[in-house]
């Protein structure tokens, strides 16, 4: 029988209080966003919003808890930005959004840093027993095209030198029960012919690090068919696919084409519209994908927003974190 | 078809010391003095004593100020600094019917603005920036540019739940502000500034923000300067396309990137005039006269001299203040030395030495 599973792809929007206190504490410009080094009002007033990520994530019922990375200034780039070997240049378009992130330049070999499993063992600590935490990390890809290699000289080099980081990172991580990857870049500028396999093994690469179960989550559109075919061959356990800005015909043509994976995860809550779905919208969607897909069983139906939730106000993210965790909890029970 | 930038002149000080005119402006915002920061706290506080009148006069003491600021820094053409304006999609979102707000979203860093949700069609109720402009005219000894968020920016960096598309959205704002812009010429405005940043963040809509700018432009007479502001994006994706905008100037951020992108525009064959961003407007370093001399210089790349707005990158309104006005000063000082090169034939012009004979 199918688990649904109500979680989210991480990076929350920071509570207003904190947006305010935030930016009085560190400032405005570039070199005032967070370094990994930061002071004790700092550190507390995350402290503070990561108890409230939790709170929200517990109160709207979800299944999976994710810390929520109120720290990650520089969206999925955070990882290499607060590394000792990256410098951190002028502010660059995050995607196609209104959003941006400080260029983060590799000038040295990409050790292991802890820095997000320094976050992970924080929130670890302010969950209940019976809670399980969700560790949210870049892929391997996207991470590599966010960045700017001015060390490794080797694109293949670079991508291999970013997947053994994440795979450190993952190493320090305490224990999770899934580790959600976020690989817009494989859609949104996919890999060429040469990177299909090397995007595939980078991924591999880092789920071989944990334990856990692994999803790689793509969003603002559908992988291309080789890419698909060659993601297919990473150990993980479900793709993650977007219900709401990316195609769904051209997902259920891979699936059907190329199969999927045991589970599976689902963008069904658009992360980046104020308009509230209803609940029998969410319901609906989760049972349609499912029957999209004749003769397969999933294990795990991950029902997640489609993106990121920084986009959102705050009150929107909270009205759509408790849509998808009553919207999954009604299935559970129909089911 | 760009238009014919014939209006560039009228903007040339009577006392401009050199035969060469680099026209000056900025972008648009600027660091508000702190008082006003707190007045506004003030106004939106139920039990102070402070009223709406009260908060109308300090944005006219604010204007006044920043208005003669722009002036003292030798500014040929000068903006009030945006006092009014809380941020470019909210304030005007405030005086369209439609928009609703559900609270500050995040752009980068600790900067964040309230992106209003398009909740029904949209419509022009009041005029939205003639008083204003009337105002700082007053105010201002050189001639007032004003800064208009475009259609394409105020639709796309709003939330839409009512349209079937943002870009049916987009035509509709493009419409409004083309009745505003009626408005302010008018009202005797000369030099309007249409600020679509949202460009720049789905560059392939480059035909969708022509379009919105052949509505704006409809029916605006050839003296009106009509410039397009864009900033932080890659620019090879709206590039040559945007060569074919109804606009006399395209205003570019292009310090923040060390001109790495300037290549893109140097294929001799840039359209409208140029207003080249030369000060960085995210760095509170404040460039040396002689960095911006060169930075300019990087401009003359793309077009000649008499195509050739000097501008900062983007709005200043994130730096200090003083930041702010020595990064002018530091500006017009600069303009004036490359001006005062090129008549005397020490500075090249390469997009000229470049330029293939065709006579």
């Amino acid at each position: 029988m199918t688990e649904r599973v109500a979680t989210t792809t991480g990076l929350f929007p920071l509570p207003d209080w904190a947006k305010s206190e935030l930016s009085e504490l560190k400032g405005h410009q570039k070199h005032d966003l967070i370094s990994g080094t930061e002071g004790s009002e700092v550190e507390a007033a995350y402290e503070r919003v990561r108890e409230e990520f939790i709170e929200d994530q517990r109160g709207a019922g979800l299944d999976r808890i994710v810390e929520g990375q109120g720290r990650w200034d520089d969206f999925l780039a955070h990882p290499l930005a607060v590394h000792d070997n990256v410098e951190t240049g002028g502010i660059v378009r995050y995607y196609d959004n209104n959003n941006f992130y400080r260029d983060t330049k590799v000038v040295g070999d990409l050790t292991a840093d802890g820095d997000v499993a320094a976050e992970l063992d924080a929130a670890t600590g302010l969950l209940d027993a019976d809670e399980d935490l969700q560790a949210v990390l870049p892929g391997p890809y996207t991470l590599a095209r966010l960045a700017t290699d001015e060390y490794y000289g080797d694109e293949a080099e670079f991508l291999a030198a970013i997947s053994e980081f994440l795979a450190a990172e993952v190493e320090a991580f305490p224990s999770h029960e899934t580790l959600l990857l976020n690989e817009p870049s494989l859609v949104t500028d996919a890999p060429d012919e040469e990177f299909q396999e090397r995007a595939s093994q980078a991924i591999d690469a880092v789920a071989d690090a944990t334990d856990a179960e692994v999803v790689v989550q793509s969003y603002w559109g559908s992988y291309d068919e080789k890419t698909y075919a060659h993601l297919m061959d990473a150990d993980v356990d479900a793709l993650g696919f977007d219900f709401i800005a990316g195609d769904r015909d051209a997902h259920l043509y891979n699936i059907n084409e190329y199969g999927t994976k045991e589970s599976i995860s689902l963008g069904l809550i658009d992360g980046q519209n104020t308009q509230v779905e209803t609940v029998e919208t969410v319901r609906d969607r989760l049972d349609w994908v499912p029957n999209q897909i004749p003769g397969q069983e999933f294990d795990t139906v991950y029902a997640t927003p489609n993106t990121e939730l920084a986009y959102l106000p705050v009150s929107k993210y909270r009205e759509k974190l408790a849509v998808l965790g009553e919207a999954v909890a009604e299935t559970e029970v129909s089911a | 078809m760009a238009r014919d930038a014939e209006n560039r002149a009228q903007f040339q000080p009577e006392d401009h010391p050199n035969e060469s005119f680099l026209l000056t402006s900025i972008v648009g915002s600027y660091p508000k003095p702190k008082w006003l920061n707190r007045v506004d706290e003030l106004a939106e506080d139920d039990d102070s004593k402070f009223t709406g009148d009260h908060l109308h006069e300090a944005h006219d003491d604010a204007c006044r100020l920043i208005t003669e600021e722009h002036e003292r820094a030798g500014l040929d053409t000068v903006v009030d600094g945006e006092m009014r304006r809380n941020e470019m999609v909210e304030f005007f979102a405030h005086r369209i019917d439609g928009y609703e707000f559900n609270g500050p979203v995040k752009v980068w860093g600790h900067n964040y603005f309230d992106k209003p949700s398009v909740v029904e069609k949209v419509e022009y109720d009041e005029p939205w920036l003639v008083d204003e402009f009337e105002f700082t005219d007053e105010v201002a000894d050189r001639p007032v540019k004003v800064p208009i968020t475009g259609p394409y920016t105020l639709a796309y960096w709003a939330f839409n739940e009512a349209y079937e598309s943002k870009e049916e959205l987009a035509y509709d704002l493009a419409d409004l502000v083309n009745e505003e812009i009626e408005k302010l010429v008018e009202a005797g405005a000369r030099y309007i500034q249409i600020d679509e940043p949202a460009l720049a963040t789905t560059p392939d809509d480059h035909a969708i923000v022509g379009e919105c700018l052949e509505r704006i432009v409809d029916g605006i007479p050839e003296e009106v300067r009509i410039g397009l502001h864009v900033c932080y994006g890659d620019y090879s994706r709206i590039y040559p396309e945007l060569n074919d905008y109804p606009v006399d100037e395209v205003d570019l951020e292009l310090c923040n990137g060390d001109y790495e992108q300037i290549d893109v525009f140097a294929d001799g064959e840039f359209a409208p005039d140029l207003a080249l961003g030369v000060v960085d407007a995210h760095d509170a370093s404040v460039e040396s006269v002689e960095e911006i001399e060169a930075n300019i210089k990087q401009g003359l790349k793309v077009v000649p001299p008499e195509k050739l707005t000097i501008s900062p990158d983007c709005g200043l309104k994130l730096l200090p203040r003083e930041a702010a006005y020595e990064k002018m000063d530091n500006m017009v000082e600069a303009a004036r030395n490359v001006e005062a090169g090129l008549d005397d034939g020490s500075i090249d012009v390469p997009v000229r030495d470049a330029a293939p004979a065709d006579d």
